[in-house]
């Protein structure tokens, strides 16, 4: 097995089991869900106008959860020195724990958004397009969600510092996505949202690894 | 100049003199362009509030400008680590916070008797600025929580770029949602032909501002000169 393949599968068992995983995240998204229609109204009519973007908050929301240890578990316990020290570049090693954290809750995520979504409301043919930007747009919460974990490593308090610093990152991913749901939900072109929200993705995945791998040289010097 | 400049000495030399020049012609500009303002008759739509304008528009191109030198002395500071652009850029972030929330307060009380709402989701500026206000608070949290000021340096230095590279994608992307949501959002007036006699007093107040946040800055960068040789004299008298 390559380097790779063994860091992967050690960061999606760790991420899998031990930041709490699917369950945890899957978990507070459903009661973020919860809380949205007690707070607006239970009628139908205007929960569903809003079903699409609520889905989207909350998942925005979820993916911040396991963050805070995504990178101070292995900073608390040394094995960031030691994987800092290993033939992979930190680069990689922070792409694939972002891999495994989107593997472990973000997929989830999107498997269980058309759910919410319906249960608010939503028709089931949104179902698809819902759990496709869901999973797509979770890839970009989970690697630039990873920047903001790795430049909080160095402070005492993690959390909300991640939240504070990652949620204005967001605001693209969550406005394409939205776009797009609400889009084809009112029977207009939507691959527009679809496609941004690739872009975005992609340069995510292209460009977040090298700010995760200074900064967590930063706090290992 | 920039070279020059880079040394901790000349540029103290330098910004004892510029700054109080700067802050004092900034003054002047704003005080010329108001009076240009409240004297130039009322718009015929926006009545009196048009001179709202002269005070948040400058703010918010200042706004802007803090962001962009932010992510300029950071982006020196990370390639070169060069203290003073360090420096600098822990000067500019509260700087530019605070001119980022006058254009949100003026602004707000400008869409109140124009739009009748104290805020409109459905102006794309207005969203924009909001998280450009967000983006100073989070480098200026970053940057506070941590204790090592080495590493508060350069953790702050990387989340300075990737909100410059992101501010961008931010402000085309919510620009991009305002179009979806044409038939919500309000009819601006006045958007893109702006008459000479407001665009002038706009235009010097505008000028006005940059230098007075340039006094500003020159200002807060001394302090924070200061402030580290203050800190390092302290340790030396403990090691002592």
């Amino acid at each position: 097995m390559s380097a790779v393949t063994v860091l992967f599968r050690r960061e999606l068992a760790l991420a899998w089991g031990r930041g709490g995983g699917p369950l945890l995240a899957v978990g507070f998204f459903a009661a973020v869900n919860l809380m949205f229609p007690l707070a607006i109204s239970a009628a139908p009519e205007r929960l569903r106008a809003v079903a699409g973007g609520v889905t989207w908050v909350g998942l925005a929301l979820a993916s911040l959860l396991s963050l805070e240890r995504l990178f101070e578990r292995d900073f608390e316990t040394g094995a960031l020195d030691l994987l800092s020290l290993g033939p992979l570049p930190l680069e990689v090693v922070s792409a694939a724990k972002c891999l495994a954290q989107w593997v472990a809750t973000g997929a989830p995520l999107a498997l269980a958004a058309p759910a919410a979504a319906i249960s608010l409301g939503a028709t089931i043919a949104t179902a698809g397009v819902i759990g496709l930007t869901a999973a797509i747009g979770g890839i970009a919460f989970s690697f630039v969600g990873g920047a903001g974990a790795a430049l909080a490593l160095a402070s005492r308090r993690g959390g909300v510092l991640i939240a504070l610093i990652v949620l204005p990152l967001l605001t693209p991913p969550v406005i394409f996505g939205g776009a797009a749901i609400a889009n084809y939900t009112a029977g207009l072109p939507w691959t527009a949202g679809l496609t941004l929200l690739g872009a975005y993705t992609l340069a995510a995945i292209a460009l977040t690894p090298f700010a995760m791998a200074g900064a967590c040289r930063n706090a290992l010097s | 100049m920039i070279s020059t400049l880079a040394n901790p000495h000349k540029f103290m030399a330098f910004s004892r003199w510029a700054a109080p020049i700067l802050g004092l012609a900034g003054g002047v500009l704003i005080a010329w362009g108001l009076t240009l303002g409240l004297a130039a008759p009322p718009d015929y739509q926006q009545g009196e509030t048009v001179r709202i304008m002269f005070v948040h528009v400058p703010a918010a191109w200042v706004s802007m400008l803090a962001y962009g030198c932010l992510g300029g002395a950071s982006l020196v500071s990370l390639v070169f680590r060069h203290a003073l652009a360090d420096a600098a850029a822990r000067a500019v972030a509260p700087l530019g916070a605070v001119f980022t929330v006058i254009a949100l307060i003026t602004g707000s009380l400008w869409g109140r008797p124009m739009w009748g709402a104290w805020w409109v989701w459905g102006d794309a500026r207005l969203v924009s600025v909001l998280v450009l206000l967000l983006l100073f608070l989070g480098y200026i949290a970053l940057r506070a929580s941590i204790d090592d000021e080495l590493k508060a340096a350069r953790a702050a230095e990387i989340l300075a770029l990737i909100g410059l590279i992101n501010l961008p994608v931010v402000k085309f992307s919510v620009n991009w949602w305002n179009t979806l949501h044409q038939g919500e959002s309000i009819m601006r007036a006045g958007g893109s032909a702006l008459a000479p006699i407001y665009l002038t007093p706009l235009l010097i107040a505008g000028a006005g501002y940059s230098l007075a946040f340039g006094a500003l800055w020159l200002y807060r960068t001394r302090g924070e000169v200061w402030r580290r040789r203050a800190t390092s004299l302290a340790l030396q008298a403990a090691l002592s």
